[in-house]
């Protein structure tokens, strides 16, 4: 197969990017995505030009580290899966595909199509985890757990914070991360105890950092690579609102 | 409390639900008080003088003024956070995502249609009805009673322009009803996996409902005009 490739490049945080196009020829139907972005990159190289910039890490699914906007979809024209999910069978032989990094004010290009997603991060410190006694492993039938809320939590929990959500929403509002973290814990008896508290610190630092409103648009679940509901922004909006009611 | 509700996205967005909401009863009430008019004129009057320049009608003109306001100036302040969060530079390419309604991505245009007809609507109506009232007048500039609702209907609804810009007014408005009926719902956290379809099935059935009952006295008004046998 034969693709053209309109890609975004941007020499750092604070050039001004543009976008170029790359012929890529005799790729094999069964190629991923970024294994042909290896391939392209490799004759690059060999041309002594700069390579493509662009995050993966496990190319399984699981890490979260791809990203890529592909043809005005979060992660490419499949429905939830990642970019290192997506193979070139997907795409019509002698295509213009057009790659482009996430677009939010609260990540950053930092080159070509990465960008820094260390806001997500930031969010997390502030509240996205349970605090407990590092002593040995406690058995795992100690606190009885109903299979609904189990299920419930491992659905948010499925989250791999990549950032589609953010970079997909008109409004460039991170609520479907925010709401899948402060799900997945308020759910079960572990994380139940720190509900409140980790609510207002996740949303007060996520409007810190600049992130957008949600508007309950639904293009966040849409093009989420994990399939995670918005039924947990109705959670995390009632976890906040409660807490802030009981302040 | 102050704090949260404005310097907190989902606070501010508590107080565009709770503000929706408010507008969304008013809504329901004032379409079944117009589908009156269709009945009957003189019960339509009745209520017209019940609602003219008392106290209450008074005070609720003035809360319902405020809501309209608070809801109006936060859909700005929200849209300006908004498209700041987005960024300056956007995608080359975008699409519309499965099952996005283009209402919820542009909630703020239609948003703006709905005052704009609310203005209009004003000049037409109330500028001629509780004004003239408050102003202590007995009549109006077309020589009817303030009170007399069913007259200025029936000539505002026998002009086809306002027939047409009523109804345009009447579409935008249901939009956006199709989406924030279900949306507030979902701000103030009422909803789950379950509920949300429900919801947006709730959604379409109040927004329709509103629709087709102020489009119903506008047409109904229109033909009535057109018919000699009516």
């Amino acid at each position: 197969m034969n693709f053209t490739l309109k890609i975004w490049r941007q020499r750092d945080a604070h050039s001004k990017g543009e976008f170029k196009e790359y012929k890529v020829s005799d790729i094999s139907s069964d190629t991923s995505f970024l294994e042909m972005l290896d391939i392209l990159n490799n004759d690059l190289v060999h041309k002594g030009e700069e390579p493509v910039a662009f995050d993966h890490d496990c190319r399984e699914g699981i890490c979260g580290m791809c990203s890529l906007h592909i043809d005005g979809h979060a992660h490419g024209p499949s429905q939830a899966v990642t970019t290192c999910q997506i193979y070139m069978r997907q795409f019509k032989d002698g295509a213009t595909i057009t790659i482009e990094p996430w677009r939010s004010a609260a990540f950053p290009v930092i080159r070509d199509l990465v960008v820094n997603r260390n806001a997500y991060d930031q969010i997390l410190q502030a509240g996205g985890y349970v605090s407990v006694r590092t002593n040995s492993v406690p058995d795992g039938n100690a606190i009885p757990i109903p299979q609904a809320d189990a299920e419930e939590s491992m659905d948010a929990a499925a989250c791999v914070g990549c950032g589609a959500c953010a970079a997909t929403c008109k409004n460039g509002s991170a609520m479907l991360f925010v709401a899948a973290r402060v799900s997945s814990l308020a759910k079960l008896p572990q994380g139940r105890v720190e509900g409140a508290r980790r609510a207002k610190a996740m949303v007060a630092k996520m409007d810190e950092l600049g992130f957008g409103n949600c508007t309950n648009t639904g293009a966040c679940q849409a093009e989420c690579p994990k399939g995670i509901s918005i039924a947990h922004i109705a959670r995390l909006n009632r976890e906040f609102l409660c807490a802030k009611l009981e302040d | 409390m102050g704090c949260f509700l404005t310097n907190s996205s989902l606070g501010r967005k508590l107080v565009m639900s709770i503000s929706g909401c408010f507008l969304v009863l008013f809504l329901l009430f004032h379409m079944a008080m117009n589908v009156v008019a269709i009945i009957n004129g003189e019960a339509y009057n009745m209520i017209c003088g019940f609602l003219g320049a008392n106290w209450y009608a008074l005070v609720g003109t003035a809360v319902l003024a405020l809501g309209v306001f608070v809801h109006f100036v936060y859909a700005f302040i929200l849209t300006y956070q908004n498209r700041k969060a987005r960024g300056n530079v956007r995608y080359a390419v975008t699409v519309t995502e499965k099952g996005v309604d283009w209402a919820s991505k542009n909630m703020l245009v239609l948003g703006v249609i709905v005052i704009l007809g609310l203005a209009l609507h004003m000049t037409h109506f109330w500028s001629k009805m509780m004004l003239v009232e408050l102003m202590g007048e007995h009549t109006n500039n077309m020589g009817l009673a303030p009170t007399d609702g069913a007259a200025l209907i029936k000539y505002t609804f026998s002009q086809w322009y306002n027939v047409v810009l009523y109804l345009v007014w009447f579409a935008a408005l249901w939009l956006h009803l199709n989406h924030g009926v279900w949306s507030m719902f979902q701000t103030v956290g009422w909803a789950n996996d379950t509920w949300l379809p429900r919801l947006k099935c709730i959604a379409k059935l109040v927004s329709g409902l509103i629709f087709l009952g102020f489009a119903a006295v506008v047409v109904v008004f229109f033909v009535k005009s057109k018919c000699c046998c009516c």
